[in-house]
């Protein structure tokens, strides 16, 4: 037992934890954490807006799979980190959340700065803490850090008055986390594992749906066993997006709303479906109604309340998806050898032709189409990728191919626009040796943009692909679709310019008006060491089809005229 | 369906309104809800009841187990659950009449009949929900003044 302040026991935890740096802003009521953080070797990343700091956390933690860790002040700072705080929550990536709060005989007098943010992060938070006694901080962090990364990850806040983190007290440093109420390792059983291969092998159109809980447990090599014994296609969720290879023969890509036709296409005919770590979410699978058709489901999650909770399923496999898919693999290694090539797959592989051959696309030279493949052909398959929300993200859902399973990230849960660039940024502190892209629209690019002064002063090289309709693109589509063109609240009336906004950070920026200058501009920013903006103005009437109408059904997709 | 799920949790501050808030966040509703410390007392009993369908009843137990703070959830079997609610009613009385068919009213459910006063009884009554609601019905005619009822308490009866 040592003596220390409470902050000082926060640092010596989190080096405990192997945090070695941590995204934020400091405040008034997290100052003696910062003088803690002063004095240690933990990186400081300053951030100019604690959301942006969240989203570094949530990226970083994304990509290493180890939480990210996000200091924000009382009151505005802990607003402020809100939406990145249910942004992780939403899409279950491993977060811890520090804040500061008013000390503790002022909490509940609305003393200045204080908001009650343990209360309005309940419902976006794995967990939270507020420890009201400098001594219990070492096993709160220890518990936080545990609960955010296992079972199905998630965001944890510890919220810590300012007297606990200067009073001085005995600390313990636990080894071990004690949380009785939390046992997220189940294992799945051999009878449902059992029931899943007969049942996919009795099938005559199997399918495989992978969901995000295949990249959250990095099952890929699972995954991609279990498709080619069986030789069945593999659809994913947009959240699923990259857990199988999309250039792979049996990759039919994301379904959904703005899934590729022929995965849509072929999802809606088959008579069994292995769904793998999905929540079945609207965005995937449209009207439920269209799936009480003669269907059965086996469903893997490692979160027993996922079981029937958007869909019924036929056998239902409780567990860590990539140890189920193990034990499915083993099963299904007795039954089968290699299967011949089927009657379905002959179908699935003529859909895929068919809708590649037949679906008219922008003709314009700088169609998101083009511009995409342009990215895909320049950057290396290792490369990390995050999205903004909105047009630009669905088109990087339909043409940007993910090679390397587990590279690809966008808010698909929560859709925070605002999110992709420090999202990058947290990715490419993770992972300093791979390039980093983030595939931006305007409007999203605008809502975070202040972090390029992040970027550039802490020497953190990511590359931002803007995609610039000038306008809230997506909203105006459906302006256009829906709303019989009464545009309202979409132009952004080509302010700000992007180019010279960059530049006044001291990034590196470009505008890029053809493909070949696209090329050039790309090579350029791969081999800079410093963060490049690449504005790519195209046609702001261009549409993102198909597209799978809200409340509607997979079947009913609309496709380009 | 009428349910009643006995849950165990962490005896902390602020564990009321995360359970409470789980039902209203997902779209559940409680039909009554009590909560006190246990033998252990680190540990509170909460009994919830509600009415939905089977597939709902299910998502609640598992949205329940799911928080950290649970223990242990149960849905308990009506039939072999010991299960009680407490509730207070002011009842107007109009006569000495009045006043001797409320007695009378009280003992047949087994209840208490307390602070008798010209215009006023208090009757103090612990039985089943259903219990309670066919005395109200009765009672109501007299005109009732105030009434407070606790929610389910349960436990299992014993299983050998
Ligand atoms: C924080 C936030 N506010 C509003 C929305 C609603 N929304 C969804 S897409 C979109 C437009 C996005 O515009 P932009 O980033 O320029 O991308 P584009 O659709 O033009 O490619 C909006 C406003 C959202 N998803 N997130």
């Amino acid at each position: 037992m040592v003596d220390m302040s409470g902050a000082e026991a926060l640092m010596h935890s989190l080096k405990n934890e192997g945090v070695n740096e941590v995204f934020g802003l400091p405040g008034g009521a997290n100052l003696p954490m910062y003088d803690e953080l002063y004095k240690s070797d933990i990186r400081h990343i300053l951030v100019r807006h604690e959301q942006s700091a969240s989203h570094m956390a949530d990226g970083y933690g994304r990509v290493s799979r180890r939480p990210g860790v996000c200091f924000a002040t009382s009151g505005p700072g802990a607003t402020n980190i809100l939406t990145g705080i249910a942004t992780a929550q939403a899409d279950s990536a491993p977060m811890v959340a520090i804040t500061g709060q008013v000390p503790v005989e002022m909490i509940g007098k609305d003393a200045f700065q204080e908001s009650d943010i343990i209360g309005m992060a309940n419902p976006c938070v794995k967990y939270s803490y507020q420890p009201r006694d400098p001594s219990l901080i070492p096993q709160v962090v220890k518990n936080g850090f545990y609960i955010a990364k296992s079972g199905r990850p998630g965001p944890v806040l510890i919220d810590i008055p300012k007297d606990v983190q200067q009073n001085v007290a005995p600390m313990t440093f636990p080894k071990n986390h004690n949380v009785r109420g939390y046992n997220p390792w189940i294992k799945a059983d051999p009878k449902d594992i059992e029931s899943a291969a007969n049942l996919l092998l009795s099938a005559n159109k199997p399918i495989i749906l992978a969901g995000g809980g295949v990249i959250i447990s990095q099952a890929f090599a699972e995954l991609s066993s279990i498709a080619e014994m069986l030789v069945i296609p593999v659809v994913t969720t947009f959240k699923g997006k990259g857990s199988f290879s999309e250039n792979h023969p049996l990759s039919l890509g994301p379904i959904g709303m703005h899934g590729h036709a022929e995965a849509n296409k072929i999802m809606t005919e088959a008579d069994c479906v292995l769904a793998i770590g999905t929540r079945f979410s609207d965005r995937s699978v449209g009207t439920f109604e269209e799936f009480e058709r003669d269907l059965s489901i086996i469903h893997m999650d490692v979160n027993p309340a996922e079981i029937g909770k958007n869909q019924t399923a036929s056998v239902a496999i409780v567990g860590d998806v990539k140890d189920s898919l193990q034990s499915l693999a083993k099963v299904l290694a007795v039954k089968v050898v290699k299967r011949q090539e089927t009657e379905w797959l002959k179908h699935v592989q003529e859909t895929r032709e068919y809708w590649h051959e037949n679906l008219k696309i922008h003709p314009g030279e700088m169609s998101s189409h083009h511009i995409l493949h342009k990215l895909r052909d320049v950057l290396p398959p290792n490369s990390l990728v995050t999205t903004e929300v909105g047009q630009h993200q669905m088109w990087a859902s339909l043409f940007f191919d993910v090679i390397s399973p587990g590279t690809f990230f966008s808010s698909t849960g929560l859709g925070t626009m605002g999110w992709g660039f420090p999202a990058a940024i947290g990715a490419k502190v993770a992972r300093p040796d791979v390039p980093v892209v983030d595939i931006a629209g305007d409007g999203s690019f605008n809502m975070t943009e202040n972090s390029l002064a992040t970027a550039v002063l802490e020497d953190i090289p990511v590359i931002v692909f803007l995609i610039n309709n000038y306008s809230l693109g997506m909203v105006a589509q459906w302006q256009r679709t829906f709303y019989d063109r009464r545009m309202i609240g979409v132009d952004q009336k080509h302010c700000p310019d992007y180019v010279k906004l960059a530049q006044s950070y001291g990034a590196h920026a470009i505008r890029a008006e053809s493909l070949d200058e696209i090329e050039r501009a790309l090579k350029d920013a791969l081999s800079s060491d410093v963060a490049t903006v690449i504005d790519i103005p195209i046609d702001p009437e261009e549409d993102v089809l198909p597209f799978v109408a809200p409340g509607t059904s997979l079947k009913d997709m609309i496709l380009p005229s | 369906m009428w349910s009643i799920l006995s849950i165990l949790v962490e005896n902390k501050p602020g564990i009321l309104f995360k359970i409470t808030h789980m039902f209203r966040s997902r779209n559940f509703n409680i039909d009554s809800i009590s909560v006190g410390v246990t033998d252990d007392p680190n540990l509170s009993r909460m009994t919830i009841t509600t009415y939905s369908d089977e597939k709902q009843t299910k998502q609640i137990v598992k949205q329940l187990d799911k928080m950290i703070d649970v223990l242990e959830v149960e849905q308990l079997d009506e039939q072999r659950t010991f299960y009680r609610e407490l509730a207070i009613f002011k009842i107007h009385i109009s006569d000495a009449n009045a006043s001797m068919e409320i007695n009378k009213l009280a003992m047949t459910y087994g209840g208490k009949v307390h602070n008798v006063r010209s215009k006023s009884v208090i009757v103090e009554l612990t039985a089943t929900p259903h219990q309670i609601n066919s005395f109200e019905d009765i009672v109501r005619p007299f005109g009732i003044i105030n009434s407070a009822r606790t929610g389910v308490a349960a436990v299992e009866r014993s299983t050998s």
